[in-house]
C-alpha cells in the first residue's frame, strides 16, 4: 500500500526553495488539489516573479511566466482565451499586492473565473528580504532595518479583507502552513478555490500565510512559531466570503 | 473582396481585424483611438469573441500575452502615452516569441503631449520601445484602406516569425474617413501549435511560456536564434511604395500621412520641373535600407518628411551611409506640414545643390 507519493501534477525538477520555507507545501496542494479534481491535463499555471518565478518548472501542466504583478492579467487572457482550461495563478506579497494590486483587485472585481494562490510570507524573499505590502508593523527587513515604522511605510496590506468587501468574487479565504492541522484545512481550501472555477463561480483567492525563515532570520521552527504569535493575529484564518454559501442562505 | 464602404480608418482596422480572424480585444480608453475600441465593445459580443476594458494599458497588454500564450489571435490598440505603458508587456511578449497586434495610433508627445497626430513614435515603435533585444514587426498605413489591408497582413506575419506586430498609424488616418475595400472574412484557424499553452490533456509534455533565462548562455543563444529570425523578415518582408523614382535626382522618404503630403509636393515639384520621386516605407521595420542605398546610386540627395523632431532621418542617414545630404522637413506636437512646406524644402535641395 502507498501511504506517500508526489503528487502527479508535480514534475520531477528538484525545488530550489531554502531549508524551511513553506512553498514546497504549498506546491504540494496544488498540486494535490489538481489530481484530485483530475483537471491535470486542463490546468494551466501562472507563475509570478519573486521566489516562485520557476514554479513553471515544478508544476507539470502547462505553465506562463508573467511581469511582476500581472499575473491575474495574463490569467484572464487565458482563460478568456480557452474557458474550458483550469487557470490559476501562484504569487507573492510583493507580486500580489504592490506591483500588481490593480490586477489583483479588477481580476475580482470582475469575478475572473480563476484561481489565485496567494502566498503571503511578508517578505521580499528572491531579492533577499526587502519590506513587503504585508510586513508587520515593526518588521525588521533590509529596507526597514529599524522596524516597519507605520508613520513612514504605512499599514500592511490585508489582502483576503481588502477583496472580501469587493462585491465581485466568489471565494476569499485565508489558511495558514505552519502546522498539521493548519496545512490539512489549507488543502481543503486550495481544492475548494479549484472546485469554484470548475464550477464556474469565478474569482477565489486562497491567502496562504507562510514562512520565510531565510530572510526572517529564524530557524525553520522559530519561523513556524512567529506565524502562530505574530503572523495569524494580525493576519486571521477562516473564509471570509463565499458565494456558494451566500447563495444557500439566500436560497433559503 | 466586398464591395467599397465608407470608414473611419480605427474603424477599418477593427474591422479588418476581425476578417482576420481575430476574436480577443483588450484595450483601455484613449484618444485618438476610441472608435477602435467602441467598434470591438460591439461587435465582437455577437461573434462569440472577447471585448474586455481593462484596468490599465499595462493590464491590456498582458491580457494579449495570455491569448497569445494560448496560440489563438489577440491584440491591442491605443495611443503614445499608452502604448508606453504597454512597453513593459511587449518585451515580454517579444521575449517570450509570442504573435500579436499592437496598434498605436499616435499623437503628439512627449509626456501627455497633445491629442493632435504625430509619428513621433517612430524611435519607440521600430528599436524595440522596451526593455532588451528585440523588435517589432512595424507597419505604417497612409491611407483607411492600408489600415485594413495591414492588419490583416500584420496578424499573418506575427504569426509566420512569432513576432509581435506593431501598426503604427497616426490621429490623423485614424479619425478620417475614406472608402474602403475589405477583405473577405477569414474564420479563426486554431492549428495546434507545438509551443501554446493549452492544457496538456495528458498526452505531451506541458509547454512552458517564458522570457526568463538565469543561464546566461542560454539568454544569448535564445536572442541570436531571434535575431536570425530577424534577419529572415529583414529579407523577405520589405514593403515600399516607389512613386516617381526613375529619373528622380532628389528622393523624399516618408511613410503614413506625411507621405500622402509629400506625394502632392512631389507632383507639385515635378511641374516646377524638378526631378524628385517619394520612396515610402510601407515597413518601418524591416525599414527598406537597401531600396535607398540603390536609390542612393542615381540620386542626389533625400529629403526625410516627418511628423516628429527627425527621427526616421537617421535610418535614412543610416541606409545611405551618409553617403547624400540628407536634409529634414518637420513638424510636431500635432502640427502637419503643407505640401507647400515640404515643396519648399524640395526646393532647398534641389537649389541648394546647383549653388
Amino acid at each position: 500500500m502507498i501511504v506517500f507519493e508526489k503528487p502527479k501534477s508535480m514534475t520531477e525538477a528538484e525545488l530550489h526553495y531554502c531549508p524551511g520555507c513553506t512553498h514546497g507545501i504549498i506546491h504540494r496542494l496544488v498540486a494535490e488539489a489538481i489530481d484530485a479534481l483530475g483537471i491535470e491535463g486542463r490546468a494551466i499555471g501562472v507563475a509570478p516573479v519573486g521566489c516562485a518565478v520557476m514554479a513553471y518548472n515544478y508544476f507539470a501542466c502547462d505553465m506562463v511566466e508573467a511581469a511582476h504583478g500581472r499575473a491575474p492579467a495574463v490569467a484572464t487572457g487565458i482563460k478568456r482565451s480557452l474557458p474550458e482550461n483550469v487557470v490559476f495563478t501562484y504569487q507573492g506579497d510583493g507580486d500580489l499586492a504592490s506591483i500588481g494590486m490593480a490586477e489583483t483587485v479588477h481580476a475580482a472585481t470582475r469575478n475572473e473565473n480563476i484561481t489565485v494562490i496567494f502566498v503571503n510570507n511578508a517578505i521580499y524573499g528572491m531579492t533577499g528580504g526587502q519590506m513587503a505590502p504585508t510586513s508587520l508593523p515593526g518588521q525588521v527587513t533590509q529596507t526597514s532595518p529599524y522596524g516597519r515604522d507605520v508613520k513612514t511605510a504605512g499599514y500592511p496590506v490585508k489582502v483576503a479583507e481588502l477583496l472580501s468587501a469587493l462585491d465581485g468574487p466568489a471565494y476569499i479565504a485565508r489558511v495558514a502552513v505552519n502546522n498539521v492541522k493548519n496545512v490539512r484545512s489549507a488543502k481543503k481550501i486550495i481544492q475548494q478555490a479549484f472546485q469554484n472555477q470548475i464550477d464556474g463561480l469565478g474569482f477565489s483567492l486562497v491567502e496562504v500565510v507562510s514562512a520565510c525563515p531565510t530572510n526572517w532570520g529564524m530557524t525553520p521552527q522559530k519561523a513556524l512559531q512567529w506565524i502562530d504569535e505574530k503572523m495569524i493575529p494580525y493576519y486571521p484564518l477562516g473564509v471570509y466570503k463565499d458565494k456558494r454559501q451566500e447563495g444557500e442562505a439566500s436560497d433559503k | 473582396m466586398g464591395k467599397k464602404v465608407l470608414m473611419k480608418g480605427n474603424e477599418a482596422i477593427a474591422e479588418a481585424a476581425i476578417r482576420a480572424g481575430c476574436r480577443h480585444y483588450f484595450g483601455y480608453p484613449i484618444t485618438p483611438q476610441t472608435e477602435l475600441a467602441a467598434y470591438m465593445a460591439k461587435r465582437m459580443p455577437k461573434i462569440g469573441g472577447t471585448f474586455l476594458q481593462a484596468e490599465s494599458e499595462i493590464a491590456a497588454i498582458n491580457m494579449v500575452y495570455g491569448v497569445a500564450a494560448t496560440g489563438r489571435r489577440v491584440m491591442t490598440s491605443s495611443s503614445s502615452p499608452g502604448v508606453s505603458l504597454k512597453q513593459e508587456g511587449i518585451s515580454y511578449i517579444a521575449g517570450s516569441d509570442l504573435p500579436c497586434l499592437i496598434v498605436n495610433v499616435q499623437r503628439g508627445g512627449p509626456g501627455l503631449g497633445g491629442i493632435q497626430p504625430s509619428q513621433s513614435d517612430y524611435f519607440q515603435a521600430t528599436k524595440g520601445g522596451g526593455h532588451g533585444d528585440y523588435h517589432l514587426i512595424v507597419l505604417a498605413p497612409s491611407s483607411v484602406q492600408e489600415m485594413a489591408d495591414l492588419t490583416g497582413l500584420a496578424f499573418d506575419l506575427a504569426d509566420k516569425y512569432l513576432v509581435p506586430s506593431m501598426l503604427l498609424a497616426d490621429g490623423t488616418i485614424g479619425q478620417m474617413m475614406e472608402p474602403v475595400e475589405l477583405a473577405e472574412g477569414r474564420e479563426p484557424v486554431f492549428t495546434e501549435k507545438d509551443w501554446a499553452v493549452t492544457g496538456t490533456k495528458g498526452a505531451r509534455k506541458h509547454h512552458i511560456v517564458n522570457s526568463l533565462y538565469l543561464v546566461p548562455e542560454e539568454l544569448e543563444a535564445k536572442n541570436f536564434e531571434r535575431f536570425a529570425r530577424y534577419a529572415e523578415i529583414e529579407k523577405n518582408e520589405v514593403r515600399y511604395e516607389s512613386f516617381m523614382m526613375e529619373d528622380a535626382e532628389y528622393c523624399v522618404v516618408a511613410f503614413g500621412i506625411a507621405a500622402r503630403i509629400s506625394k502632392n509636393a512631389v507632383v507639385a515639384a515635378r511641374k516646377e520641373g524638378l526631378k524628385v520621386g517619394l520612396i515610402r516605407p510601407i515597413t518601418l521595420w524591416p525599414f527598406p535600407k537597401q531600396v535607398l542605398a540603390d536609390a542612393a546610386k542615381h540620386v542626389k540627395g533625400f529629403l526625410s518628411v516627418e511628423l516628429s523632431m527627425g527621427q526616421m532621418v537617421e535610418d535614412v542617414k543610416l541606409a545611405i551611409d551618409c553617403s547624400r545630404k540628407v536634409a529634414l522637413c518637420r513638424r510636431t506636437g500635432g502640427m502637419i506640414m503643407s505640401p507647400d512646406e515640404v515643396l519648399e524644402q524640395i526646393r532647398l535641395l534641389a537649389g541648394g545643390d546647383n549653388a
